[in-house]
């Protein structure tokens, strides 16, 4: 205990020096977030120091092995990291898909040249993943996809099309499901391979949200040839590895609940509607409704809290992070809807610096998507009721 | 501090239970309400649970309790919240102690701790006065009278006030209903000339009592804390019942849901087991996923009461919504899952409908503690 009272003084003293102030601010745009790549640029300078201080401490990733470029930390010196790190509003780093999702994978599943190749790039910022799952006929019934893998030689040479590719048109590598047994039944064919995106037949097409702004695209592949050697875990047994990812990135989804920096709904209302001769939100029923949202919000902070816990404590079940994914989109949406109300008439201006170009109402269509991807709500609810909840049937 | 419970928390949750569920499951309730029970709890029950130290949980060990906290309390009230088992542990073990340990002065603390931790005293707390929660608006008048006081006023839903050996009671000395300032704690002997006691048959067949003040001299040396000044007393013991009914109410959840999840996997209708049915499914898993978030809560608050006690106040409003909310949800989805059979009294569910009624009620209910919640965060 007394060592993590001094890892915590360290951290905290370490984190005061190091995070420069405009790196203790919530992001004002999407400029704002760092996500690394070949083609990185810095918003600005502090961006810029904020990111190599933290990656040369290994704290990009700080609870992976040193030597694939992590910080070493145990999960309580995580958690000690992360809490310092809220305390002062402190950004994240580095944002990025191969830290929150390929990186468990690829310690869990990866070969060791497969862990050395990669890893480190993640840890270090230096590659940009995308996440090839969802196609246009399967949805929610993910393994129902189609991508085609055919062996020639030591290749598989890789035809069809993947939709939802969050911002693969800024990617350098994907790690995609493709189909490598079409006699085998649906989950069991199945393998899990990692390509550069720059690879000839590789095309993306971004798609126009409601939030007018993209994200997403589709992408595309053309004969694409990818050497046997990049399937990750054992060819045709994908979905494993594809499963156990999830997991990790629904329990990212899920902390769309712990927000950092921003401010809290009551005062933000405050500020648009007023207050009565009490210091009272002047609109009684949305005052309650946000006192609602906030007991929820903080009861989410503390399940995803004990989920952590849980898990340490051998007591996690595996979907439980489809409980906690269900219920904090939910929130987020919620949230978003509050926000809206909150913000009037001014937050419907579309295009307008009053409005900050609209950034309350993309926030809030882009919330919509929350209990889509990663798995829609209602697939969340399935999960838990049978596997956790041993409900009978399919 | 994780939250999760530690081995020995979990160990004193195993022999709760053991004891619990053994001696008083839902048909001791049943049985105590059908033969109208003149106090309706068993006295020889509660005697073994003083044996095994349950009486004087939260009891400092130099007053012969075990000196344990407010999270091995929640845990012994979420088994009590399992069965229904009418009991004193909230009135006395939990409230009393709570409020002698940490307001008593030295005399009062041996005077009553001993005997609470073994059994022999049971004490309540008397705070409410109107329909709903509101210990600010408290208006029972205690005025100076020579060396002591005067209380006149009367408290409804004054838990186990009918057996009571001791009632602590939260009266004005100055101020007007509404106003912090002004509050003071009497401990009151029930058979002091003036005091007059009705037994209210609740709902849920657990004991409450109307209590009458008429005129009812007490000494000085009468009070707990300070004159004028036991409006932050009276709030840390509430937030400690808070905390506490909280977990009965968990507890309450998770047999009433467990319950329903079990009748899904054996009532058959259409042909098919009704757990098969999407529509049940998905509202089971929802109801699953607001208990468990509910859960971490609760366990937060009892934690923070155990590590920062003064800083606890968000954290039990959070914890004492949440709970009241997801019991409600609780129940009312294991009476509609049950169908027709969930209606009938011979069936066991509609005393946990019962129940988790009360509880929400008791100490606030789940919009006066979002209503706490704005306040504490400014808006």
């Amino acid at each position: 205990m007394a060592n993590l009272e001094q890892f915590r003084a360290e951290t905290r003293a370490w984190l005061e020096t190091n995070c420069p102030p405009e790196m203790r601010k919530p992001v004002a745009n999407d400029s704002d977030v760092f996500w690394g790549g070949r083609n990185t640029v810095y918003s600005s300078e502090p961006q810029r120091l904020w990111f190599e201080r933290m990656r040369d401490k290994g704290w990009t990733v700080p609870d992976w092995p040193k030597e694939y470029g992590g910080g070493g930390l145990d999960p309580e010196e995580t958690k000690i990291l992360r809490q310092e790190m809220a305390a002062i509003s402190a950004r994240l780093p580095l944002s990025s898909f191969g830290i929150w999702m390929l990186g468990p994978a690829l310690l869990k599943y990866g070969t060791d040249e497969q862990k050395r190749e990669h890893l480190p790039k993640i840890a270090a910022g230096l590659i940009r993943w995308c996440q090839g799952y969802s196609e246009p006929n399967a949805g929610s019934d993910l393994a129902s996809l189609q991508t085609r893998a055919d062996i020639d030689g030591d290749d598989y040479i890789i035809n069809g099309q993947k939709i939802w590719t969050s911002m693969a048109n800024f990617a350098d590598w994907i790690f995609c499901l493709v189909r490598t047994d079409f006699s085998a039944k649906k989950h069991d064919g199945i393998s899990f391979i990692l390509f550069d995106m720059a690879s000839k037949g590789v095309s993306t097409k971004p798609i126009l949200l409601i939030s007018g702004k993209s994200p997403f695209c589709e992408t595309f592949f053309d004969n694409v040839r990818v050497p046997r050697s990049h399937v990750v875990g054992t060819v045709n047994r994908g979905w494993d590895v594809a499963k156990y990812l999830l997991q990790h990135e629904r329990s990212m989804i899920s902390e769309v609940g712990e927000r950092r920096g921003t401010r809290p709904l009551g005062q933000i209302a405050a500020n648009s509607i007023g207050t009565d001769e009490q210091g009272r939100l002047d609109d009684p029923m949305l005052r309650g409704q946000i006192a609602a949202f906030d007991v929820d919000e903080a009861a989410m902070a503390c399940a995803a809290e004990r989920a952590v816990d849980l898990a340490k404590a051998g007591q996690g079940h595996p979907a439980y992070s489809s409980a906690l994914k269900y219920y904090g989109t939910e929130l987020n949406k919620r949230r978003h809807e509050i926000l809206m109300s909150a913000g009037g008439i001014d937050v419907l201006e579309w295009e307008s610096p009053r409005s900050n170009e609209g950034l309350t109402a993309r926030s809030w269509l882009r919330t919509k998507a929350n209990s889509i991807e990663g798995g829609t709500s209602e697939v969340m609810l399935g999960i838990v009721a049978k596997r956790i909840l041993d409900l009978p049937g399919a | 501090m994780a939250l999760v419970l530690n081995e020995e928390q979990s160990m004193l949750r195993d022999s709760a239970r053991g004891l619990i569920s053994d001696k008083a499951p839902v048909a001791h309730l049943r049985k105590l309400r059908d033969t109208n029970d003149a106090i309706g709890f068993s006295r020889e029950l509660w005697a073994t649970f003083a044996e095994m130290g349950f009486a004087g949980l939260l009891v400092p060990e130099e007053f012969g309790g075990s000196g344990l906290g407010c999270v091995e309390a929640g845990v012994v009230m979420e088994e009590i919240g399992r069965t229904l088992m009418p009991s004193p542990f909230l009135s006395t073990s939990v409230l009393a102690a709570t409020a002698l340990t940490r307001g008593g002065s030295e005399a009062q603390k041996s005077e009553y701790l001993a005997k609470l931790a073994k059994g022999e005293l049971i004490a309540s707390l008397a705070v409410d006065e109107g329909a709903k929660h509101r210990p600010i608006k408290t208006a029972m008048q205690a005025v100076r009278s020579g060396n002591g006081f005067r209380l006149n006023g009367a408290k409804a839903f004054v838990v186990d006030g009918h057996v009571s050996d001791l009632v602590i009671v939260a009266a004005r000395t100055a101020g007007k209903p509404g106003e912090h300032d002004g509050l003071t704690l009497f401990l009151v002997d029930p058979k002091t000339k003036g005091v007059e006691i009705e037994r209210t048959i609740m709902v849920d067949a657990h004991n409450a009592a109307r209590i009458v003040f008429n005129d009812v001299e007490v000494t000085a040396d009468s009070v707990l804390g300070e004159v004028d000044r036991g409006g932050a007393l009276l709030g840390g013991i509430l937030n400690v019942g808070r905390a506490a009914v909280a977990s009965e109410m968990v507890g309450i959840s998770e047999e009433a849901f467990g319950r329903t999840v079990a009748y899904l996997k054996e009532r058959k209708q259409f042909g098919k087991l009704i757990g098969e049915f999407q529509a049940l499914q998905h509202r089971a898993a929802h109801l699953y996923t607001d208990i468990e978030i509910t859960k971490a809560a609760v366990m937060k608050a009892l934690q923070m009461l155990d590590t920062d006690f003064d800083n606890t106040e968000a954290a039990v409003a959070v914890a004492k919504a949440r709970a009241g909310s997801t019991a409600t949800l609780a129940v009312q989805e294991a009476v509609q899952m049950h169908g027709g059979v969930g209606m009938t009294d011979e069936f066991d569910i509609g005393f946990f409908m019962k129940r988790a009624r009360v509880c929400q009620e008791l100490f606030g209910d789940t919009a006066f503690h979002a209503e706490q919640l704005a306040r504490l965060k400014g808006y």
